[in-house]
């Protein structure tokens, strides 16, 4: 009696496994995580296809994707030509959508800051130690500042935000590049760290006088202060999708960013782009994957879905809170997609 | 018959209590492995270096193993105090009912989940410390250069608050079943002697549990070393070593939850995971060092006539 029961049970697993053979599994950047949830659930809605994604780091990411753990993986900081490297040579990476990172603050009753390159770079260099110092001043006449003295907070972890922030301040601050340089992990001149957005976010809200960086989106969510920033072309910007999506646009009017996305290399950097709505602290998220798929089952199911997700998955990012790519460069994605041997 | 079931327990039951050893042993190969590059290319001087710099592949572990055992040790002078007295009071003094509704609420405090703990230190906990202890502490004992430098919710004294309040629920269940297993005739022979209840305390409970009060230290000791959630939420993670408990520090568990995720390049994997190694070594010292006391301070007991 019970053997049987056990065959049966036995036979049920063996069925079950059969039908829902093929999983595509992909880990990585914790950043796009909540966007490839809702896209992951909606390709299995349309397609009847199931494809995983864990949010375990961008870091461990690339190391699972390098190591042959998952069949794709995602990642904010592009990976290296060294890492590419030792991940068999032929790394696709495959943007799906942008994100900003916006500068919040806590000064009871002083509205929209302006701050601009110099400056934050200063401040996050513990160069400007006080609210009153002139070169805040003379970047908001008619704003008085409190005499208080100015906390940083930053990630303690190491995180994509970190290394779009600090990318931009070492193009824009010769001494930070010099300093402190850039990366998911830095050695801070000055500062304390938070754990996540969520910890950056309490530090701030707890700290009068204090200022860090979050994700645009979760400042969005939790409607913290956040500064205008100064871009290229002289205009005080308030980081929003707009602005963010504005920001691709204008880095593709520099020839060398047109030139990389025209050969299929997609690890353009959007950091103080050009164009009068631009947000100057931008970047970009990717997925990567091999060029050469070794399961051509596998191969053709991953390559429909990233084709998905750039063209008829990009609706739902805004709903989200992130930036959809802009039209010109979502073409070439396509074409880059296609061009994936099975 | 039942001599082959005495073998077979026998044999299983050892099975069990070698799994402990070869855990451990598996744990610290892994360890070692895992961080060779990292012991081979900085050495000795990996402990003694205080630069943290991801970027340049420059790292010391100085400022976390600081860190570690200076929150740690404030955690201990607060929750020491604090958990014996809750114990005794427990044990010895109270008669009535109020004691087994304090007795839930220590054991409530221990199943808080240490990220809830974390939350509360930065919201409540922090604010409260920069405003009113540290001011507080900074007037009296202002002239030590721990107590000096600006007041900040996110610091030393804060992760060594939460770890106090952490470690405090062990100390008390700990040493209050100590106290409740001293027998009930030392008791009686020191109020047969005349004395009052705190000597009676001092003579007849406090001596003979000595050796149990040290455990119940140790373990909480070792839960505020390995604590990683809660004290990364509110020491401000900096890797520098300050004088002051008023300013943000680092801790070993710390450091790893925070870069562990996004460590790509082998050198960062392999420094991370030394730390693991280094924090290892730490809780093993701590745990000798505990076990020489309980030792020293038995025969002590033993050898009086």
């Amino acid at each position: 009696m019970i053997k049987k029961a056990l065959g049966v049970i036995c036979a049920g697993l063996l069925t079950a496994s059969m039908a829902s053979a093929v999983v595509i599994n992909g880990a990585g950047a914790t950043f796009p995580y909540p966007l490839y949830l809702k896209l992951n659930t909606e390709y299995q809605k349309a397609t009847g296809k199931q494809i995983n994604y864990q949010g375990i780091g961008s870091g461990g990411g690339i190391r699972q994707f390098t190591a042959g753990t998952t069949d794709f993986g995602g990642t904010d900081a592009a990976m290296t030509e060294k890492e590419i490297a030792d991940a068999g040579g032929d790394v696709l990476h495959i943007p799906t959508v942008m994100g900003a990172v916006a500068v919040s603050y806590n000064l009871p009753g002083v509205k929209d800051i302006k701050l601009d390159a110099g400056v934050l770079a200063d401040i996050f260099l513990g160069k400007i130690k006080n609210w009153d110092h002139s070169a805040i001043a003379a970047l908001n006449p008619g704003v008085s500042f409190p005499n208080k003295p100015i906390l940083v907070a930053h990630r303690s972890d190491g995180s994509g935000t970190t290394d779009i922030f600090t990318n931009y301040l070492a193009r824009v601050s010769t001494s930070w590049a010099a300093k402190v340089g850039a990366g998911k992990a830095v050695k801070w001149p000055v500062g304390v760290g938070g754990k996540g957005n969520a910890g950056v976010a309490g530090v701030i809200k707890v700290n009068e006088g204090a200022i860090g960086y979050v994700e645009l989106s979760y400042a969005m969510e939790n409607g913290l202060s956040v500064a205008l920033l100064k871009n290229r072309a002289g205009k005080f910007i308030r980081p929003t999708l707009d602005s963010t999506s504005a920001a691709a646009a204008g880095a593709l009017e520099a020839e060398k960013t047109r030139k990389m996305v025209n050969s299929g290399d997609f690890r353009i950097s959007l950091c103080n782009a050009p164009g009068k709505d631009s947000y100057p602290i931008v970047g970009l998220t990717w997925l990567i994957v091999h060029k050469n798929q070794k399961n051509a089952e596998k191969g053709k199911i991953l390559k429909d879905y990233l084709r998905w997700v750039v063209t008829t998955g990009q609706k739902y990012a805004p709903e989200l809170l992130y930036a959809p790519l802009p039209e010109t460069v979502k073409n070439k994605v396509v074409s880059a997609i296609d061009g994936i041997k099975i | 018959m039942r001599s082959a079931g005495d073998a077979w327990f026998k044999r299983i039951a050892f099975a069990f209590a070698a799994s402990i050893p070869v855990l451990l042993l598996a744990i610290i190969v892994l360890l070692v492995k895992q961080s060779w590059l990292s012991i081979h290319t900085f050495g000795a001087g990996f402990i003694i270096s205080s630069v943290w710099d991801p970027l340049a592949d420059e790292y010391g572990a100085l400022p976390f193993i600081y860190g570690t055992l200076v929150s740690s040790i404030i955690a201990l002078i607060i929750a020491v105090p604090l958990g014996l007295g809750c114990a005794l009071y427990l044990s010895e003094v109270s008669r009535s009912k109020t004691k087994e509704y304090i007795a839930v609420m220590v054991e409530l405090l221990a199943a808080i989940p240490s990220v809830v703990y974390g939350l509360w230190g930065i919201f409540v906990l922090g604010p409260w410390i920069a405003n009113v202890v540290q001011p507080f502490l900074r007037s009296i004992f202002g002239f030590l250069p721990i107590f000096q430098g600006p007041y900040s919710g996110l610091s030393m004294l804060s992760a060594g608050v939460i770890l106090a309040i952490m470690v405090l629920p062990t100390i008390t269940a700990i040493s209050r079943e100590v106290f409740n297993s001293v027998p009930n005739y030392l008791r009686e022979s020191a109020l047969a002697l005349g004395a009052t209840k705190w000597e009676t305390v001092k003579i007849a409970v406090l001596g003979p549990a000595r050796s149990g009060i040290v455990g119940a230290v140790i373990l909480g000791l070792g839960r505020a070393l390995g604590e990683t959630m809660a004290v990364t939420m509110v020491i401000g993670n900096r890797p520098e070593i300050s004088s002051s408990v008023f300013a943000p520090a680092y801790t070993l568990a710390s450091v790893i939850a925070n870069e562990f995720a996004e460590a790509v390049s082998d050198i960062n994997l392999a420094v991370l995971i030394e730390l693991g190694l280094v924090l290892l070594f730490i809780t093993v010292v701590v745990n000798g060092i505990a076990r020489l006391m309980v030792w020293r301070l038995t025969s002590k007991v033993k050898a009086r006539p």
